[in-house]
């Protein structure tokens, strides 16, 4: 398939822009958000893949996170670089998800679902158990603990994440997991290796959230063990894609920078938790009203504009 | 030790009933409706808190406002069948299945923001004055309250069933389980058998949040794990089987109790852990047909 190389270059536009933020403003509210939205891009695009491009409604995404995070975290505080405590952090995550891939795509549809749900609970419970204690940043490592270096790691792994979702959906393997998800019997049928496309969809998926995950390790000053694995990590990101436009390449980005300014605005004026249950709202509704997401609405929107013009293909 | 067991057996089943109880609500929407709640557990907490305002602000004795409560989660479920669910009640199966649970899952972000409003994070229980009370028999201690609770679980379940088995309109609703196109095409009102099946399931679970109130505690954030609780008892059971799904969570409940003598905080992973295999060594179910 040709590649779209006026989308590349506004894509290429928009990273080079992004890299230059930290020159123009140290702000560290602006550079918070900034980090927030990118790392929810990583995160959102990473369960984009396996569920939307593939099809399987993976409800353990935050297994997969918090192994990332929690290997990242000790690897890193016991003396590792952290770039290899990152890169072994995202390798754990993915090689847990190859060993349960196996036996859990033997379930289908909505046993998947419930599977993948039964199996996050497991490991925050143990992790609970097992890690109680916080685990707090030392002293000479929050003396020169700065922003900046996090939001250019946040910025790597949102590219990553989108490169990644390009290549797969400019390629035989997302063929084949988009056959999967519209049926998979006759994708089966097709010669499509039922299996295996879903394990390799599984594999980049859970890569790229354990990768989140270490990031996340990295940000943070203060972390209890338990509170990676909590569901918001899979709640968030499934929020996310939904609202932006499941399946698509620009979705989860729209649906992340509207997560990460509207959750600010509302915890702003609303007390407590409210803001996730205004999410909630949000989310139902798009899912009744908008199957497709907001990009789907923003197409329909520039239809009308060029005059009923095609819209590009779902996936590109 | 033979005390202790007896002791441990007693206590898994005052619990199991109430796994049991919030499993066939679930069962009964699934089995129907081929729709997945899994905001059931929220539903569960609402019904809790309700006996909680009754007996606290107005004074009603619990197990006499078992069927106010009833009442009223039907009524919100009647609600919430009309404005949500029914939306997606006619698609097509798959299709269905999935909206369904992504909807439930919209919910469930909801409900808990909520009730931490309404009833704050702290810990509530329905405690009346009979809470503490218990008799013993042959050195096992048997609580007034669980021990009622295991009653109008059964009596409950009991009459779903006699409901489900002997009546017209239980009839016409197993008929929409099994084909609502064919169900309709007799001349069944498919709309009405929806509503009415999601209210029933919803006050199931209600009856079950106040049991639960009134021996365990009740906090905004109890719902997902009683879900879980509850879906892991209708996959084993088999969806749609009532009587099934009772029983399965009466084992769950002496499973865990036993369980939890030897594995301590890691009873509930364990129990999740088993299901999870059980569930991909046999992926329709323990009872489900392939």
């Amino acid at each position: 398939m040709p590649y779209n190389w006026k989308r590349v270059s506004i894509f290429g536009g928009i990273i080079a822009l992004s890299a230059l933020l930290p020159l123009f403003t140290t702000r560290s509210d602006i550079l918070t958000w900034s980090c927030l939205t990118l790392q929810y891009i990583l995160l959102s695009q990473s369960w984009n893949i396996i569920a939307g491009c593939a099809g399987q409604v993976n409800l353990g995404h935050a297994a997969f996170f918090g192994l990332g995070a929690l290997t990242t975290r000790y690897f890193w505080l016991g003396g590792l670089p952290f770039p290899i405590a990152l890169l072994s952090g995202a390798v754990i995550a993915t090689l847990f998800a190859l060993l349960i891939g196996i036996p859990a795509f033997r379930l289908r549809g909505i046993y998947f679902v419930i599977g993948t749900l039964v199996l996050a609970e497991i490991l925050k419970v143990v992790i609970d158990t097992r890690f109680p204690v916080a685990s707090v940043l030392p002293a000479e490592i929050l003396a020169t603990y700065s922003l900046v270096p996090r939001y250019y790691l946040n910025l790597m792994g949102a590219v990553l994440a989108m490169i990644s979702v390009y290549f797969i959906s400019h390629s035989k393997l997302g063929l084949g997991m988009m056959a999967i998800r519209e049926d998979e019997d006759a994708a089966k049928t097709s010669g499509v290796g039922i299996l295996q496309y879903k394990l390799i969809a599984f594999a980049i998926s859970t890569f790229l959230a354990g990768f989140a995950g270490g990031i996340f390790a990295f940000y943070m000053v203060a972390i209890q063990p338990g509170y990676v694995f909590s569901p918001v990590w899979t709640f968030d990101p499934v929020v996310i894609v939904y609202i932006g436009g499941i399946g698509t390449l620009i979705g989860p980005v729209i649906g992340s920078v509207f997560f990460v300014l509207l959750k600010q605005w509302l915890s702003l004026h609303l007390p407590g938790g409210l803001h996730l249950a205004v999410f909630g709202v949000l989310f139902i509704l798009v899912v009744l009203y908008m199957p497709d997401g907001f990009i789907e609405a923003i197409r329909r929107y520039g239809k009308i504009i060029t005059f009923g013009e095609k819209p590009p293909m779902q996936g590109g | 030790m033979v005390q202790f067991l007896a002791q441990t057996f007693v206590n898994g089943i005052n619990v199991g009933a109430l796994y049991g109880l919030a499993a066939v609500g679930l069962s009964l929407i699934f089995g129907v409706m081929r729709i997945l709640n899994v905001a059931h557990g929220e539903f569960l907490m609402v019904g809790g808190y309700i006996g909680f305002w009754l007996f606290k602000l107005y004074g009603v004795d619990p197990f006499m406002g078992l069927p106010l409560v009833g009442i009223f989660l039907f009524l919100i479920g009647i609600v919430f069948y009309k404005v949500v669910f029914s939306r997606v009640a006619k698609f097509h199966e798959e299709v269905k299945l999935k909206n369904s649970l992504l909807i439930a899952f919209g919910l469930y972000l909801i409900f808990p923001q909520i009730a931490m409003v309404l009833w704050t994070a702290d810990e509530r229980a329905i405690s009346p004055k009979y809470s503490g009370q218990a008799f013993d028999l042959l050195g096992v201690r048997f609580g007034y309250v669980p021990l009622w609770g295991v009653c109008v679980a059964i009596v409950i379940v009991l009459a779903m069933y006699l409901f489900l088995n002997k009546t017209y309109f239980g009839k016409s609703l197993r008929g929409t389980a099994e084909s609502w196109k064919a169900a309709k095409l007799s001349g069944i009102n498919i709309e009405w058998t929806f509503m009415i099946t999601f209210g029933l399931g919803i006050s199931l679970a209600g009856i079950a949040g106040v049991l639960i109130g009134l021996t365990q505690e009740l906090t905004p954030v109890m719902g997902m794990p009683w879900t879980l609780k509850a879906l892991i008892v209708v996959v084993l059971a088999g969806m749609g089987s009532i009587v099934g799904a009772f029983v399965v969570g009466l084992v769950l409940g002496i499973v865990e109790a036993v369980s939890a003598i030897f594995m301590g905080p890691y009873t509930i992973a364990i129990g999740l852990l088993i299901f999870l295999v059980i569930l991909m060594l046999r992926p329709q179910g323990l009872f489900g047909r392939a």
